[in-house]
C-alpha cells in the first residue's frame, strides 16, 4: 500500500505540472495582450512597452512560466493584470462561497442518491423502482440553471420563503442568512447532480443484486437485506465511488453555472468577469484551481477503492 | 445489423420512440426556420409586447419588447442541434484517433497516451469551452470544438478500453495469422466491432453537449448575442421572472426535452445493438 501511494502520488504531482503547463499555454494563444487593454486606445508605443515591462510581459515565456509556477507553489497566485490585487487573497474570499455549496451540493446529491438508488435497484420492474427510473431520467435532463430558475419562481417569487439572489455582504458573519441564500442553490446543484448518481446506484446494486457471491449467502439463509449489507453494499460501492469522485468534478463546474443564477460571488461568477476582461492571471490562478481540485479528487478516489477493495491491495 | 434493422429495434421501444419523434419534430422545426417562421425572431415590436400564449397568432406569447417566443425557440433549435451533432463528430474523431493510438501505438507511446487522456479528462468542457471563448472570441465554431475535445477525451477512454479488449480475441489474431496488415484489421475488425458502443457513447455526448451549449449561451459565450438560442432566452427573461413565468419555462423545457430525448435514444440504441441485452428479453 505505501509503495504503491508513493506511486500514484508522484503520478498525480506530474499530472499536475503538466496540467499547469497546459493552462498556461492555453492562456497565452490570446492574441494581443492586456497591456493593450490598460493603455486604451489612443496608446503610444512606448506607453504600451512601459506596461509590458512593468507587468513581465516583454520575458520570454518559460521565464513567465517559471515564476508563474513558483509563485504558485508558495500560495501566490500573482497579482490582477487590472487592478494590481492579490489574486490570492480574492480567490480565499470566494472560495468561502464556492467550497460550502460545491459540498453541500454533494453531499445532498449523496443523501437522495443512496437511498433511492439502493430502492429502484431492490424495487426493479415494481411501480416504485420503474417510477424512481423515470424521475432520474428527468432529473439528468434537467439542466441546473433551468431548475434554479424554477426554483426561484416557486420559493422566492410564489412563497416569498427564500431569497432569489445574492450573499450577505458581510459573508459568514451572520451564519443564518448565508444559509439560506445557499439552499436554492444547493437544491438546483443537489437534485440534477443526484439524479446521475442515482442511476449509477441503481446499476450497481442491480449488478450485486444478480452476482453469485449473494444468490450463495441467500442460499445460506441471509435475508435479501442481510445479504445485501454483509456483502452487496460493499462491492455496489465500487463504481459509486468512482462516478462519485467525477461528479465533485461537475458539480464544481456546475458551480459556475449556479453561482451566476444566484449572482453569488463565488469563485465562478469571478472567473466569467475576469475571462470577459481578459485578466490573464487571474483566469490562469483560477482554471489551474478548478483543475488541480479535479486531480485532488481522482487522487482521493484511488485510495477510496484500494480501502474499499481488499482485492486491489493484494494484487500489485 | 443492418442500420435500418437497428432503427425498427430502436423505434419499437416507448424511450426510442419517443427520442426519435422529438428530435425528428425537432430538425424539422430547425429546417423550415431557416425558410419560415410565423413571426420574425429578431423583430422589435412594442404594440404585441407581453402577449399570453395563443394571443394574436403568438403561439408562446411575446415577452418584453414583443419578440415572439416560438420563433426565437424555433431558430434556437438550429443552434443547439448543430452543435450537439458537430461536437459529437469533433469527440468521435479526437476520441477514435486517441483511443488507437493508445491502445495500438507502442508501449512508451501508448502509456503517455493514456496519462495525457487522465489530465485531459480533469480539464471541464464548460471551462474550457469559456477559455476558448475569451482566447478566439465567441463563436459557434469554439463551441464546437470546445465541447468536441471535452467530451473526446472522455470517449477516448472507452474507445481505448474497447480497442484493448478487441483486440486480443482470436477472430484478430487469426485475420493478422492470414497476413492482415494494421490498417485492415482497424477497418474491418476493430471499427466494426467498437461501433456500437460509441454510438451510443456519441448519443450521450449529443445529451451533454446540449447542457453545455445552453450554459454556455446562458452565461453569453454562445454565437453572435442577437441570434437567439436557448440559453440567452433563460439569460434574458431571467429579470422578468416574476412577472412573466412561462417566458423561463418555455426554453427550459425544450433544452430538458432534448437532453432527455438524445439520453433515451442512448439508452434504445444500448438495448437494440447489445446481444447480451436483446437475449434476456
Amino acid at each position: 500500500m505505501t509503495f504503491w501511494l508513493l506511486r500514484r502520488v508522484a503520478l498525480f504531482a506530474v499530472s499536475l505540472l503538466v496540467a499547469s503547463v497546459l493552462v498556461f499555454a492555453l492562456l497565452r494563444l490570446l492574441p494581443g495582450d492586456v497591456a493593450a487593454t490598460i493603455a486604451g486606445t489612443d496608446a503610444t508605443p512606448q506607453r504600451l512597452a512601459a506596461i509590458r515591462a512593468e507587468l513581465g510581459l516583454d520575458r520570454s515565456l518559460p521565464a513567465q512560466y517559471g515564476s508563474w509556477l513558483a509563485g504558485v507553489l508558495r500560495g501566490d497566485f500573482g497579482t490582477s493584470q487590472l487592478n494590481g490585487a492579490s489574486v490570492s487573497a480574492e480567490l480565499g474570499r470566494k472560495l468561502s462561497v464556492t467550497a460550502p455549496l460545491v459540498l453541500g451540493g454533494a453531499l445532498l446529491a449523496v443523501l437522495v442518491a443512496l437511498p433511492f438508488g439502493v430502492l429502484a435497484a431492490v424495487r426493479n420492474r415494481t411501480f416504485v423502482g420503474t417510477g424512481i427510473s423515470a424521475v432520474s431520467q428527468v432529473g439528468i435532463a434537467v439542466p441546473t440553471l433551468w431548475l434554479g430558475l424554477v426554483l426561484v419562481l416557486v420559493f422566492s417569487v410564489q412563497l416569498g420563503a427564500l431569497p432569489a439572489q445574492g450573499f450577505p455582504v458581510d459573508g459568514w458573519a451572520d451564519p443564518g442568512s448565508a444559509v439560506r441564500s445557499l439552499v436554492l442553490p444547493w437544491v438546483a446543484l443537489g437534485l440534477t447532480e443526484g439524479a446521475v448518481l442515482l442511476r449509477f446506484v441503481r446499476s450497481a446494486v442491480l449488478g450485486v443484486l444478480h452476482s453469485d457471491f449473494l444468490r450463495t449467502a441467500r442460499a445460506k439463509g441471509l435475508t435479501r437485506g442481510q445479504a445485501l449489507r454483509a456483502h452487496g453494499f460493499r462491492n455496489a460501492a465500487l463504481p459509486v465511488v468512482s462516478v462519485l469522485g467525477v461528479q465533485l468534478a461537475t458539480l464544481i463546474v456546475g458551480a459556475v453555472v449556479v453561482e451566476r443564477v444566484f449572482t453569488l460571488p463565488g469563485v465562478g461568477s469571478m472567473l466569467v468577469v475576469d475571462v470577459g476582461n481578459r485578466d490573464l492571471v487571474k483566469v490562469q490562478g483560477e482554471v489551474f484551481l478548478v483543475v488541480a481540485a479535479v486531480l485532488v479528487i481522482s487522487l482521493l478516489v484511488d485510495v477510496a477503492h484500494r480501502l474499499i477493495d481488499p482485492r486491489l491491495r493484494e494484487v500489485r | 445489423m443492418t442500420a435500418l434493422r437497428v432503427l425498427r429495434l430502436v423505434a419499437r421501444r416507448p424511450t426510442g420512440a419517443f427520442g426519435l419523434v422529438w428530435l425528428g419534430l425537432l430538425t424539422v422545426g430547425a429546417v423550415v426556420s431557416l425558410f419560415w417562421t410565423p413571426f420574425d425572431p429578431q423583430r422589435t415590436d412594442p404594440g404585441s409586447a407581453w402577449l399570453l400564449p395563443f394571443t394574436d397568432g403568438h403561439v408562446l406569447g411575446t415577452d418584453r419588447i414583443g419578440h415572439d417566443q416560438f420563433s426565437q425557440l424555433l431558430v434556437g433549435a438550429r443552434e443547439t442541434l448543430v452543435v450537439a451533432v458537430c461536437s459529437a463528430l469533433v469527440a468521435a474523431v479526437v476520441g477514435l484517433a486517441l483511443g488507437l493510438v493508445a491502445a495500438l501505438g507502442p508501449r512508451w507511446v501508448g502509456f503517455s497516451a493514456v496519462a495525457l487522456i487522465d489530465i485531459l479528462v480533469a480539464f471541464p468542457t464548460l471551462l474550457l469551452a469559456m477559455v476558448l471563448a475569451a482566447v478566439y472570441g465567441s463563436s459557434l465554431g469554439t463551441v464546437v470544438v470546445a465541447i468536441g475535445i471535452g467530451f473526446g477525451v472522455a470517449v477516448a477512454r472507452v474507445a481505448r478500453a474497447e480497442i484493448t479488449a478487441v483486440r486480443g480475441t482470436d477472430y484478430v489474431l487469426a485475420a493478422r495469422v492470414g497476413g492482415a496488415g494494421t490498417g485492415r484489421i482497424i477497418r474491418r475488425h476493430l471499427l466494426p466491432n467498437i461501433a456500437p458502443t460509441l454510438i451510443v457513447q456519441l448519443s450521450l455526448v449529443m445529451a451533454l453537449a446540449v447542457l453545455v451549449e445552453a450554459a454556455l449561451t446562458y452565461l453569453g459565450y454562445g454565437s453572435a448575442p442577437s441570434s437567439p438560442s436557448w440559453g440567452g432566452m433563460l439569460h434574458e427573461q431571467q429579470a422578468h421572472i416574476a412577472a412573466r413565468p412561462l417566458l423561463v419555462i418555455w426554453p427550459g423545457l425544450a433544452v430538458a426535452l432534448t437532453v432527455l430525448a438524445f439520453n433515451l435514444l442512448g439508452d434504445a440504441l444500448r438495448e437494440a445493438t447489445d446481444p447480451r441485452l436483446v437475449r434476456t428479453r
